[in-house]
């Protein structure tokens, strides 16, 4: 058992002698980051909506039906009006035959008007919140792993949050830019007929919105600020893409992002290219004008760039975030732990210098009251966290700073075991045993209450662990490890010992 | 080497009544500081908000890290010196949440280089948001209240072996639990509620050990939280961890002095349990104090060259352990004896 401890621990002090892993070391030691995800998966139910509502217009007028209006409400349906019996037929007919997802919730006549309220019924919004998440999910692992982080922890935590570790990541702004960007590229025409002046004060047109252009002086570290006036209509997304590179700029020698377009993507390209010649398209990135240069002439080619003052990294981490894909719906971070490296290895020195002085003083401590006996405690002790450490490296777990406070807190419990069991022996040998008889009694009357008494500590240990998050997991396990550890080398380790002493080397005399 | 003679004979008993007015003002003390400080203090991980650990270059005065935050609209902030004040370290705590984003820890650290004149490094940024405060304050909850409900049926059944009756316990218990958890939702409410229907039961069920080690473990409890919040120390996820600690840390010292108590109720027909109860403490004395005594060492250690992070943490169990020691000798057993007292006399 000893032996497979040692082996187990061996990869921590030397790594890559075996092919076993050395002991994960927490976020809190070794630096990191830690966060909790919101995927705003309402946001998911609505942009489907939005999406569906677009369509049903779309196939109206395809199929030549007439209507008053269709829109999309706030509280997640979607109303059309209409007037006329023949338009209202089509309309059943459409609705039946493509939109059988829909739930008619009212129809109310009010003279020839029909105003027909439609939702999602709840198991599809249940299905679309869901598929939001997993979808989140594969795309911020898919983001991570293109940055390139070692055994970063991503999962899916409830049923609308993502829990993300990322042990050993330095740049801690970058990764959580990367992580939280939405990513939600979209082309828009600049609406060129309104004054942009007007709608600033106020009036902005219908169908166009404000969306700013934010540039930071890299000397000054000031924002700029510039507003241009888009039209809503989406013309093309993210969605289309096929590739994303960084390039660099042979001119300005400035990089920039060039990107692809699948097949479908690049013909609707072509087609507004052509059709906005000498007009502005907007490249716009979650909400935020990257540029919007004046359209030359039709693009065929499916490529386009997109510029913006970027730093190489910021052009690197933008290329991966377009070939991962967007998020399906806009996260919030709703948890961030974050700890440099420089603490983490502060921790680990401080948590080690305890740790040895901690031991120094017990150990020492045993030695002088219980002599001879006291050393063999020692061992057992030793051994004891030599245990410790090969239950971390067997069971991967990850040793955190509270962790090694659970280790430190076992050194001190540890040797009571030994010192229930001695005292006993000691009170055995008072009342005249011989050191032999004396050993026995004082090992049988002193098992079941050491047992019981670790039973107590070994339950608080367990539910922490159940209800327990990182750090304080760690804690959980070195104190359950460092418990049964525990009874493993008082119990029997040091038995044998004086077993061993007792009748191979027949010692008359016991120093305790 | 000895510390506690064999032959030492320390009437603990009979200085019971002043070990209870001490522990009684002790629990006043604590209440009346929770209840002066309007409850007990929550770090960010239970009611949300923002740490920032800055190390500066050279000393920096207080009130210019504050100008810094200011600066970037966050002004209602806290700072306090973080381990040793010669390292110019410093946690700044706001219980605002959500401000973490885009080159949050870059716009700090200019913002706090300028307002200081060093050079900041930031070394931590914890930010909790309100709904994942309150799901950390559900679990730690949850964490306490099954720890108390295990180590309830534990007990009930340990000391006397009455595990069928440990099991009434559990079962009127979580019955009791569950009604209550139809009317309310507060978890705080349901582990008052469970601890007065264990305490009720106990005493019906005449289970007087199992009285004993509970009021005990309540009594550390409540002195350590009380402590705590007379320090005016934050509690964090690592101090309920702590706590859970204490409790068994507790219950071990208690249940190797009852076991000493029932096996010289065997062996002593005819002394009073009064010189029984002081002759079992005796005898353990010295293990007891032993065994503390090495826990002490190591949590002293983890306490002085632990660094900041752990400095609560160290500090919730090393009064957990010497009040929990305390209780052991001077709350559970004299418990004991006051309820045999009683159902002597009648």
């Amino acid at each position: 058992m000893i032996v497979a401890s040692i082996i187990y621990l061996l990869p921590t002090f030397n790594p890559g002698i075996w092919p076993h892993k050395k002991i994960n070391l927490g976020l809190d030691l070794q630096g990191g980051m830690h966060l909790v995800l919101e995927v705003q998966v309402e946001k998911a139910v609505e942009s489907t909506l939005e999406r569906i509502s677009h369509e049903i217009r779309a196939d109206m007028r395809k199929k030549h039906i007439r209507f008053l209006s269709i829109e999309r409400t706030g509280d997640n349906k979607i109303v059309i009006k209409l007037k006329g019996q023949e338009n209202i037929d089509k309309l059943n007919k459409l609705l039946d035959a493509d939109y059988r997802d829909l739930r008619i919730v009212t129809r109310e006549n009010q003279g020839d008007t029909l105003t027909m309220v439609l939702d999602l019924p709840e198991k599809e919004v249940a299905l679309i919140k869901k598929m939001a998440t997993d979808q989140a999910l594969e795309t911020i692992r898919n983001r991570i792993d293109q940055f390139g982080v070692s055994e970063p922890d991503i999962r899916i935590q409830g049923t609308n949050r993502i829990l993300i570790q990322l042990p050993g990541v330095k740049d801690t702004r970058r990764a959580k830019d990367l992580i939280g960007k939405t990513a939600l590229l979209e082309f828009k025409l600049l609406d060129e007929t309104h004054d942009l002046n007007a709608a600033l004060k106020g009036k902005v047109p219908p169908g166009s919105e404000i969306l700013y252009e934010v540039k930071v002086d890299p000397e000054t570290g000031r924002t700029i600020k510039t507003p241009y006036l888009v039209r809503k209509r989406t013309l093309l997304t993210g969605a289309n893409l096929k590739d994303a590179r960084v390039q660099i700029d042979s001119r300005y020698n400035e990089p920039y992002v060039s990107i692809e377009f699948d097949k479908k993507g690049g013909r609707i390209f072509a087609r507004i290219t052509g059709e906005n010649v000498h007009k502005r398209l907007a490249i716009v990135l979650d909400n935020r004008v990257y540029s919007a240069p004046v359209i030359q002439e039709k693009i065929t080619g499916g490529q386009a760039r997109i510029t913006g003052n970027f730093t190489t990294e910021e052009a690197h981490d933008l290329a991966i975030v377009l070939r991962a894909g967007a998020l399906p719906a806009p996260v919030k971070i709703l948890e961030e732990r974050t700890v440099g490296p420089s603490l983490g290895s502060d921790s680990i020195r401080q948590g080690l210098m305890s740790m040895l002085v901690g031991g120094a003083l017990v150990v020492l401590f045993m030695l002088i009251y219980y002599r001879m006996s006291g050393l063999i405690a020692d061992i057992a002790l030793f051994f004891n966290i030599v245990l410790i450490g090969a239950g971390l490296a067997g069971f991967q777990a990850t040793l955190t700073l509270p962790g090694i406070a659970g280790i430190i807190l076992t050194i001190g419990m540890a040797v009571d075991a030994n010192v229930l069991i001695f005292e006993r022996i000691r009170e055995e040998l008072r009342l005249g045993k011989t050191p032999r008889a004396a050993v026995d009694a004082g090992y049988d009357r002193a098992t079941l209450t050491i047992l019981d008494a670790n039973v107590t500590t070994l339950i608080a240990a367990l539910v922490l662990f159940q209800f327990g998050t990182g750090p304080v997991k760690g804690f959980a396990v070195t104190l359950s490890l460092g418990v049964i550890a525990s009874l493993f080398t008082a119990l029997i380790m040091t038995r044998s010992i004086f077993d061993f002493l007792l009748t191979k080397r027949k010692m008359k005399k016991l120093s305790i | 080497m000895e510390i506690i003679k064999p032959d030492t004979h320390i009437d603990f008993s009979g200085k019971r009544k002043i070990a209870f007015s001490i522990s009684g003002l002790m629990i006043l003390i604590s209440i009346a500081s929770l209840i002066f400080h309007g409850g007990p203090k929550y770090g960010i991980d239970f009611a949300g908000g923002t740490l920032v650990q800055i190390k500066f270059h050279g000393p920096v005065k207080i009130p210019d890290i504050k100008k810094g935050f200011k600066s970037m609209g966050i002004t209602s902030v806290t700072v306090q010196v973080f381990g040793d004040p010669k390292d110019n370290e410093y946690l700044v705590r706001t219980d605002k949440s959500g401000i973490t984003n885009e080159g949050f820890s870059d716009k700090i650290k200019r913002a706090v280089t300028a307002a200081t004149g060093q050079e900041a490094q930031i070394r931590r940024v914890e930010m909790v948001g309100p709904q994942v405060g309150k799901d950390l304050q559900e679990k730690a909850l949850f964490a306490i209240f099954y720890s108390l409900l295990f180590i309830t049926i534990y007990i009930s059944g340990r000391f006397e072996y009455k595990w069928m009756l440990s099991g009434v316990m559990a079962a009127a218990l979580m019955g009791a639990v569950y009604a209550l958890s139809l009317f309310t939702e507060s978890i705080a409410i349901l582990i008052g509620a469970a601890l007065l229907v264990t305490l009720v039961l106990f005493w019906f069920l005449e289970l007087k050990y199992a009285m004993g080690a509970i009021v005990a473990l309540i009594h550390d409890v409540t002195i350590t939280v009380g402590l705590f919040s007379l320090f005016n120390k934050e509690f964090t996820l690592p101090i309920i961890a702590a706590l859970l600690t204490i409790i068994g840390y507790s219950l071990n010292d208690t249940i190797i002095v009852f076991d000493r108590i029932r096996e010289n109720l065997r062996r002593q027909h005819k002394s009073s349990f009064d010189t029984i109860i002081n002759n079992s403490i005796n005898q353990t004395l010295s293990r007891t104090i032993l065994t503390s005594g090495t826990t002490l060492f190591t949590i002293i250690a983890l306490f002085v060259l632990g660094g900041g992070i752990i400095h609560d943490f160290a500090f919730a169990l090393l009064v957990g352990v010497v009040v929990g020691t305390y209780s052991s000798i001077y709350v559970a057993s004299p418990i004991l004896l006051a309820w045999q007292g009683k159902t002597h006399k009648k």
